[in-house]
């Protein structure tokens, strides 16, 4: 298969998680969308990694994933401290830093 | 032990001892920071003995020797040492300041003893007098400045030194105002000379300037004119002597301090250290002498009519100095310093005896308040006659040989300087007139309830004091916390310091002029020689009718003087009272001190007052203000507002702009490509 094939299914799910970021209100599904273009990339790092034939893209993938579970991590604990003290799920109504 | 290691010592006593009271006195028992004063003085001038005694070892062409401690800073084309020359010149004022002071200082330690300041007011007294050492002492133009700064400095601490009253901290800041237009002359003129010799050194200053002047060249004519501003400003002559009356504020012992040992002699002194480079501009001489004669006229006038006992002689000493800045300024170097010298022994005495009466009187100065204190105050009296039959210049009391010697070079010098002579010797007849106008008017007649109530023998000696003192000035009542002599104030009579200290200078002031008797010994003359030898108006001269009719003269005018006073203000007391009414013009002159601070008020103070309040209102409110401040903070308030907006708080929102951010750089890399 082409790898061309293999980014444009990555760039699709890319723009689809980034469109999911700016579109969508509720912070759980904006971290899902950030798993989506983390995803994409990896993706992206796999089939070049095959295109090349060494291992460099396949253990840059590995540490993107170990990133974004750090990163889910976190917040997922930001969503449920939220929940916790009572405040809107919503990230617009969310803007105290506003300058 | 070298002349110039006996210089430092000269040096080191007085710092240490300013120094030790300053940030000892704490831990110093009540008492002691007057005689750790004394005492430091005391060393100093032993010290300066020495350094008399080690320089006459040294053939007279070797006599000027400069140490150097350490460089300060030395850069391209400056070398900036810190150097101290010991010559006959700085020695002979070594000797009288440390001389005279450590006797004032011996006063003090009497007068002041009541006061809560002791401790503060012996720290400054030290400090003054190593600044007017570090003056004399200094080596080069820079070391020179820094004494001379610091003398005003130190001027200004003292005459405001009963700081709660605002006549004392207003006459401070007048006279460090005015000494400081005389600092930037002082500046500017070194700066003229630096220019061309390209040293700051005295001795190589004196020996370079020859070479690269022309006689009346317009770089060292301005040069010395700027050093003449700063002598006159320093001195109190004409038009920068407003001061001196004013400081009259200060502690009667800080009187005698500025107007005998220190201070203002120093532009005497600076006058004739720079003889070579005046000798090189006769503008600037003539300008001096001028200016002298001026001031020794103007100020013996005011001295007749004024009624303050401290501005009576406070005139008398502008009056002295004029004659010495005319003595210097037209060659009589020796003359002129030997006058310098029986000054600082009758002008002290003086200050002291009226210091006297003064604290008989609790602190009141006038003499309308003053009379009859012949019998109570014996010993002052005496000592006040002695001073002022010397300042009245009558033979055999020192006064009488310095000032002829001074008029008699005038008067050689020919041409215009006759003027110069008849004003001399008017003045003379001046001098002799207020200083016994000044005695008979607070000795004779009837005594007052002061002179009264003295009793000297009781213990305490019993003295007539006002229950709340008042500033005689504005009235107001004084604030006896910081020390004026208030209530337990002392009387000459009985403490036997301050009489040890008058009987001193009292015999100084009789026998000085003993020294240098013209026509029998030529001392001085000889002493200062090494100093001004290249100087072609030096030599002593020969005219021995017009020096014999001189001193005929001067007696007659002395004598005729004390007659005319002892017939105003003794026999016939109304004469007086008719002659100003007569005369009420020239009376009105006279008082008001010939409007010489009106003049300076409309010519300088109010015009800069008014440039100020102008400079505030446009330059200041509109273009500061309003421009520049408002501007600069206008810029930053518009700019944080527009970068404000983009803060907005939408999570989204700055997703959205990263996103669009992170595209933009990816396109413009890719279509570089």
């Amino acid at each position: 298969v082409s790898i061309a094939w293999y980014l444009t299914v990555s760039a699709i799910v890319f723009s689809l998680g980034a469109v999911g970021v700016i579109v969508r209100r509720n912070p759980l599904v904006v971290l899902l969308c950030l798993e989506l273009m983390l995803n994409g990339a990896n993706l992206a790092l796999v089939a070049f990694a095959r295109m090349w034939g060494n291992g460099d893209g396949q253990i840059f993938a590995l540490i993107v994933m170990t990133v974004a579970a750090c990163e889910v991590c976190i917040g997922l604990g930001l969503i449920v401290a939220i929940y916790r003290r009572r405040l809107p799920i919503d990230v617009d109504e969310l803007r105290e830093l506003q300058g | 032990m070298s002349a110039t290691t006996w210089g430092w010592l000269v040096l080191l006593f007085p710092l240490l001892g300013t120094l030790t009271i300053a940030f000892g006195f704490r831990s110093l028992p009540p008492r002691a920071a007057g005689w750790i004063g004394t005492g430091a003085i005391v060393l100093a001038f032993v010290a300066a003995l020495g350094a008399l005694v080690a320089m006459q070892s040294h053939s007279p062409a070797n006599r000027e020797l400069t140490s150097s401690l350490w460089d300060y800073a030395v850069t391209v084309g400056v070398n900036a040492r810190v150097t101290i020359l010991v010559d006959p010149l700085s020695v002979f004022m070594i000797l009288i300041v440390t001389g005279v002071s450590s006797m004032i200082h011996l006063y003090s330690v009497s007068y002041m003893d009541e006061d809560r300041g002791l401790a503060r007011y012996f720290s400054y007294l030290n400090f003054f007098v190593f600044s007017m050492l570090l003056l004399v002492l200094a080596g080069n133009f820079l070391l020179l400045i820094v004494g001379w700064a610091f003398v005003g400095a130190a001027s200004y601490l003292l005459i405001s030194f009963w700081y709660r009253r605002t006549t004392a901290t207003s006459a401070g800041i007048k006279a460090f105002v005015i000494n400081v237009v005389g600092d930037v002359g002082l500046v500017l003129g070194t700066y003229f000379i630096f220019k061309h010799t390209g040293t700051l050194e005295f001795l190589a200053t004196f020996k370079a300037a020859p070479h690269v002047f022309h006689s009346g060249e317009a770089d060292i004519v301005a040069g010395c004119l700027l050093l003449l501003v700063g002598a006159i400003a320093k001195s109190a002559q004409i038009p920068l002597h407003t001061w001196l009356p004013d400081a009259m504020e200060g502690p009667t012992p800080v009187s005698a301090l500025i107007h005998a040992a220190t201070m203002v002699t120093a532009g005497v002194y600076l006058i004739a250290r720079m003889h070579v480079l005046f000798e090189l501009a006769p503008a600037a001489q003539d300008t001096g002498a001028v200016i002298g004669a001026a001031t020794l006229l103007i100020a013996g006038t005011i001295a007749l009519v004024q009624t303050d006992i401290k501005r009576v002689i406070a005139y008398s000493t502008m009056s002295q100095i004029g004659y010495m800045i005319m003595g210097v300024s037209v060659g009589a170097y020796a003359a002129g310093m030997f006058h310098l010298m029986t000054h600082a022994f009758f002008k002290a005495l003086l200050f002291m005896a009226a210091g006297s009466i003064i604290g008989a009187m609790a602190g009141e100065q006038s003499l309308e308040k003053m009379g009859g204190f012949r019998r109570a105050l014996p010993f002052t009296f005496a000592c006040f006659v002695i001073g002022g039959l010397a300042l009245s210049g009558i033979p055999p009391f020192s006064g009488f040989f310095s000032k002829d010697e001074i008029l008699l070079v005038t008067a050689e010098r020919g041409g215009w300087h006759w003027a110069l002579y008849a004003i001399g010797y008017l003045g003379a007849f001046l001098t002799a007139i207020y200083t016994f106008r000044m005695i008979f008017r607070a000795f004779y007649g009837d005594p007052v309830a002061e002179a009264r109530e003295i009793d000297l023998d009781a213990h305490p000696p019993h003295l007539h004091h006002a229950e709340h003192p008042t500033n005689p000035a504005t009235g107001e009542v004084e604030d006896t916390d910081v020390g004026f002599p208030g209530p337990h104030h002392t009387v000459a009579e009985r403490a036997l310091p301050m009489r040890g200290a008058m009987a001193v200078l009292a015999v100084g002031a009789v026998g000085a002029g003993l020294v240098q008797i013209p026509g029998v010994d030529d001392v001085i003359v000889n002493f200062l020689r090494p100093t001004f030898a290249g100087s072609p108006l030096y030599e002593p001269h020969t005219r021995d009718g017009l020096l014999a009719f001189g001193l005929i003269l001067g007696t007659l005018l002395g004598l005729a003087g004390i007659a005319i006073a002892y017939r105003i203000w003794v026999r016939q007391p109304s004469i007086a009272v008719a002659a100003r009414e007569r005369f009420g013009a020239v009376y009105g002159l006279l008082a008001h001190r010939w409007y010489f601070d009106e003049l300076i008020d409309a010519v300088v103070v109010r015009p800069s007052a008014a440039a100020g309040v102008f400079a505030r209102d446009t330059f200041e409110r509109v273009v500061v203000d309003g421009a520049v401040i408002g501007g600069t903070t206008g810029v930053v308030r518009a700019g944080s507002a527009a970068v404000r907006t983009v803060q907005s708080g939408f999570l989204r929102y700055y997703a959205a702009l990263l996103l669009l951010g992170v595209t933009a750089v990816g396109l413009y890399f890719l279509l570089q490509s």
